[in-house]
């Protein structure tokens, strides 16, 4: 199983400034945490995650430097800044709230059949 | 070990290369992706794949560099438009310093050519009264500075910077040396043709580092095409400044007539002619130019006009009225024609084979040339009968110069689109005939006032 693309897409800013909240990292590296988390059912591409850490640096919500870590090659750090932790605190309430709506759906008694009782589209 | 570790280095090299290709990519993501790529590498390494095996799956996971371009393009979409001079950031810091030094030069070169036309000043000569003296000179103002602004960024030599400075001298002494009148036709055609000629002298400039080739010789009509846009483009800018300036001034009861007049208009119309030379040198291979789009624009509607109006001759039969004006709007459109001629060859692939555009062309320039005959039927005619004027000699005299320009282009045309004449050849006519237009130009200045008796 794959995760669809469009949920990728959705929850990835979030992941991103999680991630960098436990520690600032770079590209490679939050690639590779964002798989482990997943047990790589996450299908992340380098198309998706720079863009989106040039996307957040652009905002403000992360800080891009580049350092030299000793023993190893110069690389591109990033650091989650205070408004990228506010934006992760929105995110992860708006989240929480969809997580909660869904779990409380499908904890409910015959949850195939009531989706397709309703009438797609309705009166309106 | 390590001589896997070199072929490795060699294809992150490659990589890297085709990285940098992408006007999508900047180096630093070029530097990002690469760690990236490295740490991918090392990892597979580490799992025991060999470096070279590592290394293509490791290029394969990024996938390809099409997709990954677009995904940056949608975060980066203001790449894809301009990366333009202001900004500061270049590739590397060689193009930088570079860079900065032009603009440098192009600013002190400014400054001089809008300081140059206040000079007259100090001799108690002033903008807007003494027109018959600053219509003459104003190319005498600016051009000098892009001169030396082109000379300086080619490192010309010593030589030619003294012929430089000499045709420049000899321009001031055609427009100030004659007695000429105010009123008289000699001051007007002095006006419009000391510019041509000075022109020309700013193209010995710009083809200062290698004269004798005709590349540089094409570069030189390229650039006037950009230069040209450029000037037109910050002269509306000016405008729009302009009404600003006087509309908000005057909302608060201050006149600021003589200051746009006196300074505003002239500093900056000289500084802008430095200006737009600067631009079109600091963006020539970055952006597409657009002199040879106008020109793809505009050579069918040209053509359509032409046909539809020798076709409305044909049946109507009368006569063309040749006044003098109508003399100069046959050499204007012969000018058009030849622009549009000159700009589609500037832009044209040399070794694209013929096409239906090369035969467009040629049909533009028939018809052109068979409208121009008709008029000079008609103006020989005329000036048989009532004798000459400076005025109808010089128009004549460019009718001729570019009458036969276009004919041997239309001849050289021909053989292109039957495959019988390369190219080059067409190219290389218009590279050769540029000194006629320039000699003529100084002719009209320095020769025709004497002749004509300062009329």
């Amino acid at each position: 199983m794959k995760v669809a693309k469009d949920l990728v897409a959705a929850s990835a800013t979030p992941m991103v400034l999680g991630i960098l909240a436990e520690a600032d990292s770079y590209g490679y590296a939050i690639l590779r945490r964002i798989n482990e988390l997943s047990g790589g059912e996450l299908d992340w591409t380098e198309g998706l995650l720079y863009p989106l850490l040039h996307r957040l640096e652009r905002l403000g919500h992360v800080e891009a430097t580049w350092q030299t870590v000793p023993g190893e090659r110069r690389r591109k750090y990033y650091r989650v800044t205070e408004s990228g932790l506010a934006e992760l605190a929105e995110q992860r309430r708006q989240w929480d709230t969809v997580v909660d709506a869904l779990k409380e759906i499908w904890r409910g008694p015959g949850d195939a059949r009531s989706f397709t009782a309703i009438p797609l589209g309705g009166p309106a | 070990m390590t001589e896997g570790q070199d072929e490795l280095e060699a294809q992150f090299a490659q990589w890297r290369h085709y990285v940098q290709r992408r006007r999508e990519l900047r180096q630093t993501d070029a530097d990002e992706l690469e760690d990236h790529l490295r740490g991918s590498v090392d990892e597979l390494v580490s799992a025991g794949l060999h470096a070279d095996e590592a290394f293509l799956v490791a290029v394969k996971r990024m996938g390809s560099l099409d997709d990954l371009s677009r995904e940056f393009a949608r975060e980066h979409s203001e790449r894809l438009w301009k990366q333009l001079v202001l900004t500061g950031d270049t590739d590397g810091p060689v193009a930088d310093t570079r860079s900065r030094r032009d603009l440098f030069a192009m600013v002190v070169c400014a400054l001089g050519a809008a300081a140059s036309i206040k000079v007259p000043e100090l001799f108690g000569l002033e903008f807007e009264r003494d027109g018959a003296f600053y219509a003459p000179n104003a190319a005498l103002f600016a051009f000098p500075w892009l001169a030396a602004f082109l000379a300086w960024r080619r490192k010309a030599p010593r030589a030619l910077m003294g012929v430089l400075l000499a045709l420049f001298a000899l321009g001031a002494v055609a427009a100030n040396a004659y007695p000429l009148g105010e009123e008289s036709m000699s001051v007007v055609l002095t006006s419009i043709h000391l510019p041509i000629a000075l022109w020309f002298v700013v193209g010995l400039a710009y083809v200062s580092d290698d004269l004798r080739s005709p590349r540089r010789r094409m570069d030189f009509i390229r650039f006037t095409g950009e230069w040209f846009v450029y000037t037109v483009l910050i002269g509306l800018g000016g405008g729009v400044l302009i009404g600003f300036t006087v509309g908000t001034f005057s909302a608060i009861g201050i006149s600021p007539e003589t200051f746009v007049g006196q300074w505003l208009v002239p500093c900056g119309g000289m500084a802008a002619v430095v200006v737009s030379g600067w631009l079109v040198e600091a963006k020539q291979s970055v952006v597409e130019n657009i002199a040879p789009v106008l020109t793809r624009l505009f050579t069918p509607l040209f053509t359509l006009v032409l046909l539809a109006f020798l076709v409305a001759f044909g049946i109507s039969s009368g006569g063309i009225d040749v006044e003098r004006e109508a003399l100069i709007l046959f050499d204007l459109l012969l000018v058009v024609v030849l622009a549009l001629l000159l700009y589609s060859i500037s832009a044209r692939d040399p070794l694209a084979p013929p096409g239906l555009f090369d035969k467009l062309q040629l049909a533009l320039v028939v018809s052109a040339l068979a409208i121009d005959v008709l008029v000079l039927l008609e103006i020989t005619g005329r000036i048989s009968e009532f004798g000459t004027t400076p005025n109808k000699a010089a128009a004549l005299g460019e009718n001729i110069i570019l009458l036969a320009n276009l004919t041997w282009a239309a001849w050289l045309l021909l053989g292109l689109v039957r495959r019988s004449t390369p190219f080059a050849a067409l190219e290389r006519w218009q590279t050769t005939y540029l000194p006629v237009f320039a000699v003529w130009a100084w002719i009209v200045v320095l020769v025709f006032p004497p002749v004509f008796g300062y009329l």
